[in-house]
């Protein structure tokens, strides 16, 4: 895990652009859409979901976000279904035509290009909702789209004290090292060094609990915005589903590979 | 080990969205219930820690790999199954969109894998066996036992969406293998590191985790600071005290490393392919010469899924019988652990 890009990630989200100013519910709808339909195809295509890649490609250059973080992150999602999918092109001997080739390839070389292809296009929808829309955002829009409040309440909560924690045990393991000429975390050190971290998570919890109450929180944060959907957010889902809908239902269908 | 989209139907990726959802408005409901405010900043600060002590490495005895605490368990022991659950699959949504972890669909079955088993089987696991006397042995072993179980209940599922999606060619049964396997070692370190975290707790804060198991109601307000901060872990704990463990959030260097010396030095060929996962099994397997005829264990693969899987190829060779073996002596132990644990529920319910 990277925590580097997760705070670059962070930053992009609040950039402006047009892709930034949709409405939150959009973008979710819109890229859960376009993973479903993605993974939708049997696993024997590869071409077909090719044309796929032009989505989230277009919606990075709209958003500004850098192409190499994405395909970083897409990298770094990568060992798990690149590992399982390896197996497939010894797996898998069944000979598959190759239209426009004229040629016949093994199955599960087709099969394990797909996987890597799927990972690269759902990882991407991934990074791009979450650089597009700040996450307090996002949990809005999820408040919206009516999941349970104990659940948006806890996203917003983690995502205040996600860095902050982070750097603090960043800190620790920093003060760590310089003390330690080198030498590697030993066992009984990291133990010390969490239970550490714990105690000093709760004392904050303490001050947190003591300083909401002081301000009358009583079970949701309130925020001054309004979720507004307008004509562009109909627009932009709109042409995802079609988009979506298209390519699966229409040039597939011409394919079939 | 995080599910990934890619290995995903569509069908197998809305269902487990379904029951996670399901899962999540239940616990959502039973909190508020509950009416523990305080545990709301306690729930955040926790979620965060699990990411913060990622930052933490230290060097596995006896390998050259490094871990990290991954934090499940302590947050079961201090939070309680419903806010547990939230928590965890908290982190699981930050972990999929921030750290390219898991996907958007693989979501639901992602919060199943970890967050579901972690906290309502490991729950049931840490409350039977520390019971209402509490000691360090026996929370010791509850936490370890709790890792393990529910770590193997993970890797079982995500090798069952697996072949439900029919992405992979994998065969059920090496598949099983491999990632049983290899979860074992990590569900253990992960329990030893997450025992001397909480025995240094318990030492420094013994009533952290000593009264929470025994008593019945919240804490009064509290006036001072501190016993303000003590408060919410001990309501938060009133709950159930479980425990539960974020099985394969982060399993990275070793689970690579396992892999890679065992798994793909002789990939081209596969009908060796088979031979190597013998070797995995051979180094990992509880009972080596145990012997058991391959029809009962094929039983207790389906039995534990609940249905037959599709051209289990039963073959001749060494890592078909050992396999079994493994299969079958990991499989009944987690149903014989889960049917007395029920049991125990049960009659302690009644």
């Amino acid at each position: 895990m990277s925590y580097h890009d997760a705070h670059i990630l962070d930053q992009y989200a609040y950039q402006a652009s047009v892709v930034h100013r949709l409405d939150p519910r959009a973008k979710i709808i819109a890229i859960l859409f376009f993973v479903i339909i993605v993974v939708s195809f049997p696993k024997y295509v590869f071409i077909s979901l090719l044309p796929f890649a032009i989505y989230p490609l277009v919606l990075a250059i709209l958003s500004g976000l850098s192409f190499r973080l994405l395909f970083r992150q897409v990298l770094i999602a990568s060992p798990f279904f690149i590992l399982v999918g390896l197996f497939n092109p010894f797996l898998d001997r069944t000979m598959i035509d190759v239209p426009f080739l004229g040629i016949q390839v093994r199955g599960g070389i087709i099969s394990f290009a797909s996987i890597a292809l799927r990972g690269f296009l759902c990882v991407s929808g991934a990074v791009l909702l979450v650089s597009t829309s700040s996450f307090p955002r996002l949990v809005e829009a999820l408040q919206a789209l009516h999941l349970p409040k104990a659940f948006t309440v806890q996203l917003m909560f983690l995502y205040r004290y996600l860095f902050l924690l982070i750097e603090e045990a960043k800190r620790m393991s920093q003060a760590r090292l310089l003390r330690s000429g080198g030498f590697r975390n030993s066992f009984s050190s990291a133990r010390s060094m969490l239970s550490v971290l714990l105690i000093r998570t709760l004392h904050r919890a303490g001050a947190i609990w003591l300083a909401m109450r002081a301000r009358g929180f009583q079970d949701e944060i309130k925020t001054a915005r309004k979720m507004k959907w307008s004509f562009k957010d109909f627009i932009f889902l709109a042409l995802s589903i079609i988009f979506c809908l298209w390519l699966r239902l229409i040039i597939f269908e011409q394919i079939k590979f | 080990m995080h599910m990934a989209d890619a290995l995903l139907s569509p069908a197998v990726g809305i269902s487990f969205m379904a029951l996670s959802g399901g899962a999540l408005a239940l616990s959502a409901k039973k909190l508020k219930e509950s009416a523990e405010e305080s545990k709301v900043p306690l729930m955040g600060v926790l979620g965060a820690f699990v990411f913060a002590s990622q930052m933490i490495n230290f060097t596995i005895p006896g390998t050259g790999s490094s871990g990290h605490l991954v934090g499940g368990i302590l947050l079961m022991i201090l939070l309680g199954p419903y806010a547990g659950f939230i928590t965890v699959s908290s982190v699981l949504v930050i972990q999929a969109l921030f750290f390219a972890d898991g996907g958007l669909l693989a979501l639901g079955a992602n919060i199943w894998n970890m967050a579901f088993y972690t906290s309502f089987v490991g729950w049931l696991i840490y409350k039977s066996i520390v019971g209402k006397k509490p000691s360090q042995t026996r929370i010791s072993l509850a936490v370890i036992i709790a890792c393990v179980v529910c770590l193997e209940l993970g890797a079982l599922s995500v090798v069952g969406q697996t072949i439900l999606s029919g992405i992979s060619e994998l065969p059920f049964k090496q598949f099983v293998i491999l990632m049983m396997g290899i979860h074992l070692p990590i569900g253990l370190i992960e329990g030893i590191i997450t025992v001397g975290v909480l025995n240094l707790v318990y030492r420094i804060r013994p009533g952290l985790i000593q009264e929470s198991l025994g008593i019945k109601g919240r804490e009064a307000d509290a006036l001072s600071y501190r016993s303000i901060a003590f408060g919410f872990a001990l309501s938060a704990m009133v709950i159930g005290g479980g425990v539960a463990w974020f099985a394969s959030s982060h399993p990275d260097g070793l689970e690579w490393s396992i892999f890679k010396s065992y798994g793909e030095e002789e990939l081209p060929l596969s009908g060796k392919i088979k031979q190597k996962l013998a070797q995995v099994q051979e180094k990992i397997s509880l009972l080596p010469d145990y012997g058991f005829k391959a029809e009962e264990s094929e039983e207790a693969v389906q039995e534990l899924e609940g249905e037959s899987w599709p051209n289990i190829s039963l073959g001749t060779s060494v890592a078909g019988i050992l396999g079994s073996i493994f299969v079958l002596v990991i499989a009944g132990g987690i149903g014989v652990s889960i049917a007395r644990l029920k049991k125990k529920k049960n009659a302690g319910n009644s």
